[in-house]
Formats: C-alpha cells, sequence, structure tokens
C-alpha cells in the first residue's frame, strides 16, 4: 500500500512538470520553419498557439500584423500543416473569442509574463513582449526553459 | 502581365534552384528590363542608393529595416530583430537563391512601394548593394 502511493507521487512528479509546463518543455524548431517563419520575427514556438490560431495566421499572410509575408501556397501548407501538429492542445482565443493571432495576446503568456513590470517590457533591449530572444537566449532552439531567462537591464 | 513576363525572363536568365551569384540577378534583371522599358541604359548605383533610402510615399524606406549601411546589420521596424547585412561583400549569402530573392523583393516592395518593383529598380538595388564595401 506505501509503495504504491510512493510510486503514485513518483509518477506524478515526474508527469508534472510535462502537463503543467506545456510551452516549458524545449522543442526543436523545424528548419524550413525558422527559415520562412524566423527572419522578421524570433520563430515563434508553434505550441504557443492552438491549432485553430495558426491556421487563422497562415490564413492571409500578405497582410500579417501590418507586413506583407506572402509566401507561395505550395510552400506555405507544409508550414502551416507543422506548426498545426506542434499546436497547443488547448485553444488560445482572443478577447473576442476568435482564434488569437497574436501569441502574446493568449492567455498562457499574459499569466506566465504577469511577473515582468510594464518598464522592464519598455526596456530598450526588450522593447516588445514579442522580442522573445531578448530574454530566452535560447528561443531560437525552441527553449525557454526558466533557467535559461536572462532580462537584459 | 508585367510581372508574368519579367518573372519568365528572370526564370530563363537565372535558374530557379541553383546557387547563384549576385552577378547573375544583375544580367536576369537587366534582361527583363530591356524588355520593360525601351530605352533602358543599364544600371544605376547611385540610382539604386536614393532608392533604397526613400519612403516612396508611404512610412518605410528600404533602410528602415536595412539602414543606410547596407554592409551593417539591420534592424526590423516592428519587432527589433536583428537582419543581417545586405551587402554581398558583407554577407556572402545574399542573392544567391532565385527563390529567396523573387520572394523578399515582392514582400518589401508591396511594403515600400506598395506595388511589385520593376525589373530596372531591383537591378538598381542589387548595383547599389554590390557598390557597398564594408
Amino acid at each position: 500500500m506505501k509503495l504504491t502511493s510512493v510510486a503514485g507521487v513518483l509518477l506524478l512528479a515526474a508527469a508534472g512538470p510535462v502537463l503543467a509546463g506545456e510551452h516549458r518543455k524545449a522543442q526543436p524548431l523545424d528548419p524550413r520553419y525558422v527559415e520562412e517563419c524566423g527572419s522578421c520575427h524570433v520563430a515563434f514556438p508553434p505550441r504557443g498557439l492552438a491549432a485553430a490560431s495558426w491556421t487563422a495566421v497562415f490564413a492571409d499572410l500578405s497582410t500579417h500584423f501590418g507586413v506583407d509575408a506572402s509566401l507561395d501556397p505550395a510552400a506555405a501548407q507544409p508550414l502551416l500543416d507543422y506548426v498545426r501538429a506542434h499546436a497547443r492542445r488547448k485553444d488560445t482565443p482572443g478577447d473576442d473569442g476568435k482564434p488569437a493571432l497574436r501569441m502574446t495576446k493568449a492567455r498562457w503568456f499574459v499569466r506566465e509574463h504577469d511577473e515582468v513590470a510594464a518598464a522592464t517590457w519598455q526596456r530598450p533591449a526588450i522593447e516588445t513582449p514579442s522580442n522573445c530572444a531578448a530574454c530566452h537566449p535560447a528561443a531560437e532552439q525552441g527553449s525557454f526553459a526558466e533557467h535559461d531567462i536572462r532580462i537584459p537591464r | 502581365m508585367h510581372r508574368l513576363f519579367a518573372a519568365a525572363a528572370f526564370a530563363a536568365g537565372v535558374g530557379a534552384a541553383g546557387a547563384e551569384q549576385p552577378r547573375d540577378f544583375e544580367t536576369a534583371f537587366s534582361t527583363a528590363a530591356q524588355q520593360e522599358e525601351p530605352g533602358f541604359q543599364g544600371f544605376d548605383a547611385g540610382r539604386g542608393r536614393e532608392f533604397f533610402n526613400t519612403t516612396h510615399g508611404g512610412d518605410w524606406s528600404c533602410s528602415s529595416c536595412h539602414t543606410d549601411n547596407p554592409a551593417a546589420a539591420g534592424k526590423h521596424a516592428v519587432t527589433g530583430k536583428t537582419i543581417q547585412p545586405m551587402a554581398p561583400a558583407a554577407n556572402a549569402e545574399r542573392f544567391t537563391k532565385a527563390a529567396k530573392v523573387e520572394k523578399w523583393f515582392t514582400r518589401n516592395c508591396r511594403d515600400v512601394v506598395k506595388r511589385v518593383c520593376t525589373a530596372r529598380e531591383k537591378g538598381d538595388v542589387i548595383a547599389y548593394l554590390l557598390s557597398v564595401k564594408p
């Protein structure tokens, strides 16, 4: 009986970080994705948005947050398949209930960064929440681990 | 129609897949420019420089992200992400892949000039970038 509960606790402990921190687990990125979606901004982790959000993002790349990021459909489709396959399992709706387009507006993102002061975001080395690599130097490798965080002064 | 024609001329001049050199693009754009513009007299690095540094009625110029020194790294005007230098003398990867060159000219011209660029404009810019030394 005792042994069983110890084993149960160990099992929970092992599963805990994976279940609780879906976005913390390092996930090496597909080089094609980094090439196509990591030139103007950091290649955002696919698990930051749910599949429905990724579909919405890819629906119009020619007006992508005010910038033309058009891609021919033959090049775009495998990338969409890739991000959808590695997407966040829980939905990422925006304030209007529709799939959010901005990862930085997703609830999990806001919650994970709630201890970051407004003034910190505005530091010249950071400027915007979408500048992942400013504080997560291993972001390009898909790692957002807590121990890798370095907040620039 | 114009654009299709230019794209066809481009594809004929520069293979769609291989490893190209920056000068190959000058050659291909020159062929296309002669067809687009009857009086075409060749590319001009000075004109390319001006094109690069000018806002064409919108908010951005090429230099908004790539800076007015293409031998140096740039910074994306929206995201702040570092952009490697555009001048081939400072970055050997520039202008070595036809598909990549077409993709970025298409995107960035729509952002800056609000239309696709002509072959002459593209050739002028390449001539300018090739003239910049670190």
